[in-house]
């Protein structure tokens, strides 16, 4: 049974909402169920932002997600809160680069990626939120690179397709 | 896959609407709903269609009263303290016999309360909200593909009635995204519109719209045809789901909108414990489902549980449905709180007794 309750969290301006968004269309190309929550509220650039995605081959209940399979977050805040979130079992995603302290759970999987240092190597430090997805889409399978990519064409700039696909690319390393 | 788009909820209002053939939409910003006004000012000039930001909430609903009256198809939206404002044109609106179609995507309250999603408006939906004897068809969607096939059927329903139809959803349902489909719908069957105020067509009276009556015979009169209509529409109009209640069940949670959804993970949780327990989501909150009710009211060991993320308001219409036969308990968080599948699973236990 494919099901995945995601949580993506960091500043607003990392393209944290935007990370969520490609995945759940990658997921809609594959015919799963899906949906795509943002946090809303008096929030402000720089603040913090994270967003609930749901693949599932069954229907989606609360579109809320508060068991986590996979979390993913780019600040230090959004580990203090997130962390305890992740189910037993289940994966964290951190970028290194950003989040400056260590994780204190020890009955899950996690996966430390120094995405920042990735992403500028690649082209740009805004698409280290593309580093981190690659790795979340290698290790936990839930829709295949190919229907990703499909995603990123389809509801992305076209300018900068080939830099994002580089950074999926190189963030899968990570999830192997 | 490919008529299916991800779609958030508040801008598939919107696309809902003009599928529907809404002429008209007039609006004032509010969070959680303010996408659909964004997503109605970009789309609606482009189909030629007239999208007007109002002033305020008071004129865009006179707007809407404006435009139902010379007979095109309105829609207005706002959230919780916006419909407030808007409650004294939607009394006219009912007393004039116009239809409409109102939005609320329901945020916090009493006063200005918070943006995070809430059900605390549905007294307000439900039984009344403005003055006077009249009744709003009220729609409650549980998901996105649900708010765009209701948002068209409001129409037809409003039309179908001449009475003012609101769709109600939380700040969750404006804000996720989900896959949806616009499918191709039957054409409806629709009186015509000989009422409208928009011009003489040959006629030889005018026509006019007004909801004063000065006469209290005449008033009383017109109350009593607006009754008939309501009674009608209770005949005719009701919707829900039943989920899960074929078999015995330890308890029934009767729950809308998205927090259903939630009571449903709810339901799936307490399964894997050997407690079976059902799920009544009202889809219309009025005409309520009385008969939902009777279904399952022998089916049930302890009875009803309300679920809201309001204080207790649908609860007592759960009480009126069951009428004494069977317990009827309640849960409900407040002020944006979202209750998790967990909570609503322990209070559940708390009344059944804990696992079989």
């Amino acid at each position: 049974m494919a099901n995945q309750e995601i949580i993506f969290a960091g500043f607003g301006g990392q393209g944290i909402l935007s990370m969520g968004k490609f995945l759940a269309y990658a997921g809609l190309e594959e015919n799963l169920n899906v949906s795509w929550f943002p946090s809303y509220g008096p929030e402000m650039r720089g603040g913090t932002s994270n967003c609930s995605v749901i693949l599932s081959d069954e229907p989606v209940g609360s579109p809320l997600v508060v068991d986590a399979t996979t979390v993913v977050v780019m600040n230090r805040p959004s580990l203090d809160k997130f962390e305890s979130h992740v189910v037993k079992g289940g994966l964290l995603i951190i970028d290194s680069d950003l989040v400056n302290r260590e994780p204190e759970r020890t009955d899950i999987e996690i996966i430390k990626i120094p995405a920042q240092k990735i992403a500028e190597e690649v082209g740009s430090k805004k698409i280290a939120n593309m580093v981190l997805l690659g790795a979340l889409v290698e290790k936990t399978k839930i829709v295949k690179m190919e229907s990703l990519l499909k995603a990123l064409k389809e509801h992305g700039k076209e300018q900068f397709y080939e830099l994002n696909k580089r950074a999926l690319e190189r963030g899968a390393e990570f999830g192997r | 896959m490919a008529d299916k788009v991800l779609m958030k909820g508040n801008e598939a209002i919107g696309e809902a609407a003009i599928h529907a053939g809404c002429q008209c939409f007039f609006g004032y910003p509010i969070t959680p709903q303010t996408e659909v006004a964004a997503y109605m000012s970009r789309r609606m000039p482009k189909v030629g269609r007239v999208f007007l930001q109002a002033e305020s909430e008071v004129a865009a609903i006179n707007m809407v009263y404006g435009a139902a009256g010379a007979g095109v198809r309105v829609m207005t939206s706002s959230s919780s303290p916006g419909i407030s404002l808007k409650a004294e044109g939607i009394s006219y609106i009912a007393g004039a016999e116009l239809p409409c179609v109102i939005i609320n995507i329901v945020r916090g309250g009493p006063g200005l309360g918070g943006i995070q999603p809430a059900q605390s408006d549905y007294f307000q939906a439900t039984k009344g909200g403005g003055h006077g004897d009249y009744r709003l068809v009220v729609f409650a969607p549980a998901s996105v593909q649900e708010m765009v096939d209701l948002v068209q059927d409001a129409f037809d329903v409003a039309d179908k009635y001449r009475n003012p139809v609101m769709v109600m959803g939380d700040g969750m349902l404006g804000q996720m995204m989900e896959p949806v489909e616009f499918k191709e719908r039957p054409k409806k069957e629709l009186p015509e519109k000989t009422w409208a105020a928009n011009g003489l067509k040959g006629r030889e009276k005018h026509n006019i719209i007004n909801s004063l009556f000065l006469k209290p015979e005449e008033l009383e009169a017109h109350n009593n045809k607006l009754q008939e209509k309501y009674r009608e529409i209770e005949k005719n109009e009701v919707r829900y789901e039943l989920y899960n209640c074929d078999e015995e069940m330890d308890l029934v949670i009767v729950s809308y909108g998205t927090l259903s959804r939630i009571c449903k993970n709810a339901i799936k949780m307490l399964k894997k414990e050997g407690i079976n327990v059902g799920l009544i989501r009202p889809i219309t909150l009025w005409p309520y489902p009385v008969e939902a009710f009777d279904k399952v009211i022998d089916k049930t060991k302890n009875g009803f549980i309300s679920v809201e993320m309001s204080c207790g308001q649908m609860l007592e219409d759960v009480q009126l449905a069951v009428n004494g036969r069977k317990p009827v308990h309640f849960y409900g968080r407040s002020g944006g709180m979202v209750p998790t599948p967990a909570e609503i699973a322990n209070k559940i236990k708390g009344i059944v007794g804990g696992a079989k």
